[in-house]
């Protein structure tokens, strides 16, 4: 039964320096909802079947090995408790190693690798832990305004353990000049927030002749219906 | 230990997800031939009044019996040669994802929903910097707080149209006339 609900204060939704939110981003206030009950509490699960062992590996997909840099990217998700998410999905897309999607309607003057689609899943361990080996994705144009370069991104999707905290989100590379210019890594306007999208170079998970690593831990807003089972130890 | 840690901030979908998340039979969450399938569509609109060609819609729902544990094998793949294998045709696994049609239109068949007359709604898109939370009210029922604390044309926007036999018709409105009534959750529940 829903409790009660309320207009709460709106947060920053829009940013008028990346364009395409003008006309997508709801002009009302977001509505709260506070019932105990609400089915956003819970959410989707995944298995075995959702997944096959090579989904994880990008450059594994093809007959032939894509062009570009190997890197490993890895992590723990967890919720606000800091407790971790366990078998649940992580999905990963990208653009290849010259900057280009390979999706129709991208038509950046990049070559498309045919030994890369830039697609890949994974199941949490039991840390919350999951892992990608794929190649460094390029920069690439975007006409957002004059001269306007993403820069390189990969993007994440993730669930928690409630519909409320499902994330969609970019993970950036660490030392990239194009990252002070991208409006939408400036979309989140507070500093500290924005350095939790970018990975740390790690070299304890570099492979010697093989694959240069990255660490990037995850954090799922929202709440769940099963922190009081777990808080009652 | 009770000090949160900080949210990973959310990113905007972008417009290139069509070949990475969308899958084959994304929208059929309900079994096959099940005679108690139901259709729920809509167009998703944007400020201007435009279709919305590049947005994914995702259900979240109870099973008829009104369980929430879900189900795995929304998403399948085929061991054999990694591609999407469809659903199994039997499990109810209550969560369904779809992509917006060039024509802004999305469109999935599922059961009702037990113990509750909607189903949760996440949609994602070009241009959102967070995803959006709303819901299809099926029907409406007597101690809906949520509908009851909305005034009446606001409550519309979450009313689906029955359309029958067993279909429901459900815009989604991002932003002006009609703009529909999105949700947050951060006071339900525990944090």
């Amino acid at each position: 039964m829903t409790r009660t609900t309320a207009p709460v204060p709106p947060r920053p939704r829009s940013c008028p320096p990346y364009r395409g939110t003008r006309y997508r981003t709801p002009a009302r206030p977001l509505v709260a909802v506070q019932d105990p009950e609400a089915v956003e509490l819970t959410g989707p699960v995944f298995g075995a079947a959702d997944i096959t062992p090579l989904d994880h590996d990008l450059t594994r997909q093809h007959t032939g090995e894509p062009i570009g840099e190997r890197i490993t990217v890895t992590g723990r998700v967890r919720d606000r408790r800091g407790h971790p998410v366990r078998g649940q999905l992580v999905e990963l897309w990208q653009a290849n190693a010259a900057g280009r999607y390979a999706h129709r309607l991208d038509q950046h003057l990049a070559p498309l690798d045919p030994n890369f689609t830039g697609c890949g899943r994974c199941l949490t361990d039991d840390e919350g832990r999951y892992a990608f080996t794929t190649v460094r994705p390029g920069a690439y144009p975007w006409r957002n305004h004059v001269n306007a370069w993403r820069p390189a991104h990969l993007h994440f999707s993730f669930f928690g353990t409630a519909f409320t905290q499902r994330l969609v989100t970019q993970m950036y590379f660490p030392g990239d000049p194009l990252l002070a210019l991208d409006p939408v890594l400036l979309s989140v306007t507070d500093e500290a927030a924005r350095a939790r999208l970018v990975a740390a170079y790690a070299h304890d998970l570099s492979v010697p002749e093989w694959s240069l690593g990255y660490r990037w831990d995850v954090v799922l807003d929202g709440p769940c219906a099963t922190l009081f089972e777990e808080d009652g130890r | 230990m009770t000090a949160p840690h900080a949210p990973t901030p959310s990113q905007t979908i972008g417009p290139f997800h069509g070949h990475a998340l969308p899958v084959v039979d994304g929208g059929a969450i309900a079994p096959v031939a099940h005679p108690e399938t139901i259709t729920v569509h809509g167009y998703v609109y944007d400020g201007a009044g435009e279709p919305v060609p590049d947005a994914l819609v995702e259900i979240w729902q109870p099973a008829p019996d009104g369980s929430r544990t879900g189900a795995p094998g929304s998403l399948r793949r085929d061991p054999v040669t990694g591609r999407a294998a469809g659903r199994d045709g039997v499990t109810f696994t209550g969560f369904g994802r779809v992509a917006t049609d060039a024509d802004g239109r999305w469109a999935v068949r599922t059961l009702p929903p037990g113990g509750v007359p909607y189903l949760s709604v996440a949609l994602f898109a070009r241009g959102l910097l967070r995803h959006l939370y709303t819901r299809v009210y099926l029907w409406e029922e007597p101690g809906d707080t949520l509908l009851a604390s909305l005034a009446a044309d606001r409550r519309a926007t979450l009313l689906a149209r029955p359309e029958p036999p067993r279909t429901y018709r459900f815009d989604l409105r991002l932003q002006g006339a009609g703009e529909t009534v999105f949700l947050e959750f951060s006071g339900a529940g525990r944090p």
